[in-house]
C-alpha cells in the first residue's frame, strides 16, 4: 500500500508543482492521476522513487517512510518500484533482452552487471514476460530497431521482471498512437492484474482513464481536486479539473472521502493471481 | 575563373557586380603581393617542375629489397599513432568531462575545459614532437607523447559532444530501478556514448598515422626518420619505396577506420 | 513470479548471450585479448624506462624554466614577423596557385562529369595528396628545389587537391543535371557545358572552400619550415636548435594567435559568402 499524505514540491525555479497531495493506492487498485499538462502529474510520481526529492510531506510504502531513506536504502527500495514512462527511457543501443533484464539491476553485482551475466531464473522469466506483452522472439533486436508500440511493450517487461510492489507510470501512452494505446493499457493493466501488483499511472486522455482504472484523481495545479471511480467522473468533476482551479472550493469537498471506494474497486478476480510467472 | 562575370550578369545589379569585381582583383593584388614578399627567383620557378621530374626520375625504380626492411618502422608509425590515440582519449575523458555542458562541475572548469581543447589543437604535432624530444630523446616514446597531446583537442571536443547528447531518460530508468552509480554508467552512459567513442577513436587514429610518418624528423620515431635518412643519403629510390609505403598504410588505415565505424553505429 | 511453476517457464531457455559481431562469445574475447597484447607490446617497446621518465621530468621543468618569460624582445618581435610574413605569404600563394590546379582534378574526380577512367585518375590524384602530410611533401620538394619558400609553395600546392579537389568534386556530383543538359542541348561543348551549366552553380560553395583551404594553408605554412620549405617554421626550428626555448615559445604563441586569427576570418568569410 502507497500512502502520500500532504507532499509538496518546491520546484528551484519557485515552481510550485505540488501544494499538499494526499492519497494512497491499495490492494491491486489501478489508480490513474488525471490532469491538464503542468498540473503536477510527472512530478508526483518522480517524487515517490524519489527522482525528483519532495520538499516536504509523507510517502509510505507497505509501511516504509521513503522520504527519509539514505541514499543506500533508497536504492534498495527502488527496487520495489517499477517505473514505466512516458519516452519509454530504454536503453536504445542494447539489445531488448538487456533491457528487459536491466529490470534486474537492483539485484546485481556491479561486475555480473558489467559482463550481462544474469541470473538463469531471470532470463527465464524474461522470455516469458516478452512472450506475454507481446514482442517475443525480438530478444536480440536493438530496441533502436523497434516501433513506438513495441518500446513500451519492453518498458513494461522491464518494469514487471522488477517484480515491484508498486508500478508507477508516467503518461504511458502518450507517444503512441490512439489504437496502440489502448492495446498498450489494455495489456498493462492486465498484466498488472494478473502479478497483483497495484498501479499509480498518470494519464493525458481521460478515455483511456474511464476504461481502464479503478479510481482516478484529479490533479489541478499540484492540488487533488477529484478522487473517486470512474463513475462518479461527472462533467462537473472534469471541468473542475480542466479549467485549472476555478470553483475549487466547492468540487474540493469531493476530494475529501479519499479511501472510501477503493474497496469497492479492488476486487480483482482472484483467479488471475495464480497465473504468476 | 574567366566564367565569373558571364554568369553574374542576370542575378545581381551593377553595384553587387562592381563589388565582385572589386573583390576579385584585390584579390589578385593580394596574391600578387604574396609572391613578391616570397622573393622567390624565376629562374628557380621556371627549373622547379623540371627538378621534381629529375627527382621522380631518380628515385625510379623503387627499390623493393628495402621495402621489407622498412617494414619494422611502418609498424611502428602504426603503433604510435594506437597508443598515442589511446593516451590521448584517456587524458580527453577528464577534459571531456569538464567541457560538456550537462556534466561541467561548474563556469570555471567548463572555461578550463574549452581552454585546453583549443590550446591543444592550435600546436602542431611536429611542434610537439620537437618538445618531447628536448625532453624524453628521440624515439617513439616521444612520437607518442606529440601524437596524443596533439590529439587531445580533436577527441575531448567530439566526446564532450557525445556526453552533451545524452538522454537524461535512460539514465533515469537505471535510476528508478535501483542501479547503483555503476550500472548507470554501464547501462545508462556507456551504449549511449560508445558511437561516439568509437567514431572519434578510429577516426583519430586515421588521421594520426597521417601524422605518426612526419615526427620523425625531428626523431620522434616512425616511418619519417627513415625518410630523412634516405634523403640525406640520397638513397632516391629508397625515398620512393618509402613515400609509395606511406601511400599504403594511410590509404589501409582510413579503410579501416571507415570499416569499424560503419559496425558500430 | 514462479519459474517455479514448470508449466509455464518450461518453455523457455535459462540463458541468453548477447549477439555480437564476431560469431562468438569466445572469438569475441580471442580478439579483445589479441588488441591488449599487442597494445602492451608496442607500450613495451617505447621502452619507458623508470629512469627515462625521471630524467624526462628533469628535463621538462629546465625546458619550462628557460621558456618563461617568453621572448618578445623587439629584436625577436621583428624576427617572428619577418617569418610569419613569409608563411602567410606562401599560405596565399600556394592558395591561389592550388585552387587552379585543382579544378580541374575535381572535374575529373566527379563521377558525373567524365569517363570513368578518368574518373579513376582523378580520384587517385585527390588519395594521393590527401594521404602525404605537407611535412611529407615539403621534405621531398626542399630535395628537388632547395631550402626556402619555393620548397613550401610548392608542398601547400601538391597537397591542396587532397582537401579542395575533392570536397569540390562533391559539390559537382551534386549539382542539378538539367541545367548542364540544357547547354549540351544547345550544342555547347563540354567546356561550353562546364563553363555555364555547371560552374554556376557551385562557385558560391567553391569561394567557401577557397577560404577555408587558405585556412588549412595557414595552418601548414607555419610548419613546413621544420624541413626547410621556409616561413616562422624555420625560425622556430632554429631557436630550438640553439635553446633558445623562451625564442621558441614566443613563436609558438605568435602561431596560436596566426592560425586562430585565421580560423576566425575564414569563418567569418565563409559566413557572409554563404
Ligand atoms: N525540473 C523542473 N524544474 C522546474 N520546474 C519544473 C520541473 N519539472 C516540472 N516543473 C514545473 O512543475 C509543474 C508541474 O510539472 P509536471 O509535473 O511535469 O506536470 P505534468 O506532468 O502534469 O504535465 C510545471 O509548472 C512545470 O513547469
Ligand atoms: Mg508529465
Amino acid at each position: 500500500m502507497l500512502t502520500i499524505t500532504d507532499l509538496e514540491k518546491v520546484y528551484p525555479t519557485g515552481d510550485k508543482a505540488l501544494q499538499g497531495v494526499s492519497m494512497e493506492v491499495d490492494g491491486n487498485e489501478v489508480v490513474s492521476i488525471i490532469g491538464p499538462s503542468g498540473a503536477g502529474k510527472s512530478t508526483l510520481i518522480k517524487c515517490v522513487n524519489r527522482l525528483t526529492e519532495p520538499t516536504s510531506g509523507s510517502i509510505v510504502l507497505d509501511g516504509e517512510e521513503l522520504t527519509t531513506l539514505s541514499k543506500k536504502e533508497l536504492r534498495k527500495t527502488r527496487r520495489d518500484m517499477g517505473m514505466i514512462f512516458q519516452e519509454f527511457n530504454l536503453i536504445e543501443r542494447l539489445t531488448v533482452m538487456e533491457n528487459v533484464l536491466s529490470g534486474r539491476l537492483g539485484y546485481m553485482g556491479s561486475w555480473d552487471a558489467f559482463r550481462r551475466n544474469f541470473d538463469d531464473e531471470d532470463v527465464q522469466n524474461a522470455y516469458e514476460i516478452l512472450d506475454r506483452v507481446g514482442v517475443g522472439g525480438m530478444e536480440n533486436k536493438r530496441v533502436d530497431e523497434l516501433s513506438g508500440g513495441q518500446r513500451q511493450r519492453v518498458g513494461i517487461a522491464r518494469a514487471i521482471l522488477q517484480r515491484p510492489k508498486i508500478l508507477l507510470v508516467d503518461e504511458p501512452t502518450s507517444a503512441l498512437d490512439p489504437e496502440t494505446s489502448f492495446e498498450v493499457m489494455e495489456m498493462l493493466t492486465e498484466i498488472a492484474r494478473e502479478e497483483d501488483i497495484p498501479v499509480l499511472i498518470n494519464i493525458h486522455e481521460v478515455e483511456l482513464a474511464l476504461d481502464y482504472t479503478d479510481r482516478i484523481v484529479g490533479l489541478t495545479d499540484g492540488e487533488v481536486v477529484f478522487n473517486g471511480t470512474p463513475a462518479e467522473l461527472d462533467e462537473n468533476a472534469r471541468d473542475t479539473i480542466y479549467r485549472s482551479g476555478k470553483s475549487r472550493e466547492e468540487t474540493g469537498t469531493e476530494s475529501q472521502p479519499q479511501s472510501q471506494n477503493e474497496s469497492a474497486s479492488s476486487g480483482i478476480s482472484d483467479a488471475s493471481k495464480e497465473k504468476s510467472f | 575563373m574567366s566564367y565569373e562575370g558571364s554568369t553574374t550578369w542576370r542575378k545581381h545589379d551593377g553595384r553587387a557586380r562592381a563589388l565582385r569585381y572589386l573583390a576579385i582583383v584585390v584579390a589578385i593584388a593580394i596574391t600578387a603581393l604574396s609572391w613578391r614578399a616570397l622573393d622567390i627567383q624565376y629562374t628557380f620557378v621556371v627549373d622547379a617542375p623540371r627538378n621534381l621530374g629529375d627527382l621522380l626520375l631518380r628515385m625510379y625504380p623503387p627499390n623493393l629489397a628495402y621495402g621489407a626492411e622498412i617494414l619494422p618502422p611502418l609498424v611502428e608509425t602504426i603503433n604510435i599513432a594506437i597508443l598515442g590515440t589511446g593516451l590521448a582519449i584517456l587524458i580527453s575523458l577528464p577534459i571531456a568531462y569538464i567541457g560538456a555542458e550537462n556534466t561541467t562541475p561548474n563556469a570555471v572548469t567548463y572555461a578550463l575545459g574549452k581552454f585546453l581543447i583549443v590550446g591543444t589543437r592550435s600546436v602542431n604535432v611536429i611542434i610537439w614532437a620537437l618538445f618531447f624530444v628536448v625532453i624524453f630523446g628521440t624515439g617513439a616514446l616521444s612520437g607518442v607523447l606529440a601524437v596524443a597531446f596533439r590529439s587531445i583537442g580533436f577527441v575531448s571536443k567530439l566526446i564532450a559532444e557525445g556526453i552533451e547528447e545524452i538522454d537524461a531518460g535512460q539514465v533515469e530508468a537505471i535510476r528508478a530501478m535501483g542501479g547503483s552509480p555503476l550500472d548507470v554508467v554501464v547501462y545508462g552512459i556507456v551504449p549511449q556514448i560508445k558511437p561516439a567513442f568509437v567514431g572519434v577513436a578510429t577516426y583519430r587514429w586515421d588521421i594520426n598515422v597521417r601524422e605518426a610518418t612526419v615526427i620523425g624528423f625531428v626523431g620522434a620515431g616512425g616511418i619519417g626518420v627513415y625518410l630523412d635518412t634516405a634523403i640525406n643519403f640520397f638513397q632516391w629510390s629508397n625515398v620512393l619505396t618509402i613515400l609509395i609505403a606511406i601511400l599504403g598504410i594511410v590509404i589501409v588505415s582510413e579503410v579501416v577506420s571507415a570499416y569499424l565505424r560503419k559496425k558500430v553505429s | 513470479m514462479g519459474s517455479a511453476d514448470p508449466e509455464r517457464s518450461g518453455g523457455y531457455p535459462s540463458s541468453w548471450e548477447r549477439p555480437t559481431v564476431f560469431y562468438s562469445k569466445n572469438i569475441k574475447y580471442l580478439v579483445y585479448g589479441a588488441i591488449g597484447l599487442f597494445v602492451l607490446w608496442s607500450a613495451w617497446e617505447l621502452r619507458p624506462s623508470p629512469a627515462r621518465l625521471i630524467g624526462g621530468a628533469d628535463a621538462a621543468t629546465s625546458l619550462l624554466a628557460t621558456m618563461f618569460p617568453p621572448d618578445f624582445t623587439p629584436e625577436a618581435r621583428g624576427r617572428i614577423w619577418t617569418g610569419m610574413v613569409e608563411s602567410i605569404a606562401m599560405s596565399i600563394v600556394a592558395t591561389a596557385i592550388g585552387v587552379v590546379i585543382s579544378i580541374p582534378i575535381a572535374v575529373m574526380a566527379a563521377e558525373n562529369l567524365v569517363p570513368r577512367p578518368v574518373y579513376y585518375v582523378g580520384r587517385a590524384l585527390v588519395s594521393i595528396s590527401r594521404s602525404l602530410h605537407e611535412l611529407v611533401l615539403a621534405i621531398v620538394a626542399v630535395v628537388a628545389v632547395g631550402l626556402g619558400p619555393l620548397a613550401g609553395v610548392i608542398a601547400l600546392v601538391i597537397a591542396t587537391p587532397g582537401f579542395f579537389a575533392k570536397l569540390l568534386a562533391e559539390e559537382l556530383e551534386d549539382i542539378d543535371e538539367g541545367q548542364a543538359d540544357a547547354i549540351r542541348a544547345l550544342g555547347g561543348s563540354p567546356v561550353q557545358v562546364l563553363l555555364y551549366g555547371v560552374a554556376p552553380q557551385v562557385i558560391p560553395r567553391m569561394i567557401g572552400l577557397i577560404i577555408y583551404r587558405w585556412d588549412i594553408n595557414i595552418r601548414a605554412s607555419t610548419i613546413v619550415g621544420i624541413v626547410g620549405a621556409g616561413g616562422i617554421g624555420v625560425t622556430l626550428l632554429n631557436s630550438f636548435d640553439r635553446y633558445e626555448y623562451d625564442f621558441s615559445l614566443a613563436i609558438i604563441l605568435a602561431i596560436i594567435a596566426v592560425v586562430m586569427f585565421g580560423e576566425i576570418l575564414s569563418a567569418v568569410a565563409r559566413r557572409r559568402v554563404q
